[in-house]
């Protein structure tokens, strides 16, 4: 019996198979957010660590931080935050139930690209202007 | 906005939910997030603030209870968090079941270990 259904059944399509659409590319997007944060966090520990060791350790974090490349991460962490944090909680409406039909959840998914955008650009500013 | 359910007739029926872990889980996941929100906000003005502190400066701000509290608050959240969803990551793509085991168990203990770095560092600052 089990054979006539297996047979019938269709294959799932491997992902290759769909065009990208937003939603589908900002769902992968908040897991590469995550994955950048953790990885961030590296950053964190290091500030602490070199905090509690003393001036000199502090001072070669913040010659890091003021680098080329420093600047270049905090700027992709805080890029990675901001994404993570407003698309984090369009998936907090999901799961409570809301923002299900298609319409809504591409309208949320705009708005955390916008809001993204803005915050993004405006820490910067404040960064280059404080 | 309309509101969906996810429970079948079943579950609602029995007032049950899933007796795994994967609830627990998936809950702890939900918790954090929705305590990172004001940990986030507070994290960033806090750093716009600071910029180009020196080491006194920065320590002195860390000494502030409501700082060191709020910063401990933030590391515990965000690696626990952090650790919750880097294992789902590695339970969606390894396959192979000695490696599966070797990462999430690697990665475990890494989350513990800049954990307790990072509340020591603070712990040390704020009580120096
Ligand atoms: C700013 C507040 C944050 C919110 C509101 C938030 C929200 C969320 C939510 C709702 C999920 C589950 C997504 C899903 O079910 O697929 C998630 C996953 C995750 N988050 Fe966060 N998060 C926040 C901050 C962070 C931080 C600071 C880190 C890292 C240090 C992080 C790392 C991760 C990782 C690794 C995942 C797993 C990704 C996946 O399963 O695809 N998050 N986050």
């Amino acid at each position: 019996m089990s054979d006539i259904f297996k047979k019938q059944r269709p294959l799932s399509p491997h992902l290759q198979v769909y065009k990208p659409q937003m939603t589908s590319v900002m769902s992968i997007m908040h897991r590469f957010a995550g994955i950048a944060l953790s990885v961030g966090s590296l950053l964190l520990v290091w500030l602490l660590l070199a905090a509690a060791t003393g001036p000199e350790a502090y001072n070669i974090f913040m010659v890091f931080a003021g680098s080329l490349l420093g600047q270049f991460m905090l700027f992709g962490w805080t890029l990675a935050l901001y994404f993570h944090l407003c698309n984090g909680i369009r998936h907090l409406f999901w799961d409570v139930g809301y923002l299900f039909d298609l319409k809504n959840a591409y309208r949320a998914g705009y708005l955390v690209l916008a809001a993204t955008y803005i915050l993004t650009i405006g820490t910067w500013y404040c960064v280059l202007y404080h | 906005m309309k509101k969906q359910s996810f429970r079948s007739d079943l579950s609602r029926a029995k007032g049950l939910g899933s007796a795994g872990h994967g609830s627990e889980h998936w809950m702890a996941q939900r918790i954090t997030a929705v305590a990172l929100i004001p940990l986030v906000i507070w994290l960033i003005y806090s750093i716009l603030n600071l910029i180009g502190a020196d080491y006194e400066q920065f320590t002195t701000w860390l000494s502030q209870p409501l700082n060191a509290i709020l910063m401990i608050l933030f590391v515990i959240a965000s690696l626990y968090h952090a650790m919750l969803g880097s294992q789902v990551v590695v339970e969606d793509y390894i396959h192979n079941k000695k490696l599966k085991m070797f990462k999430l168990i690697g990665q475990k203990l890494f989350f513990f270990a800049i954990g307790i770095t990072c509340i020591f560092s603070i712990l040390k600052i704020a009580l120096a």
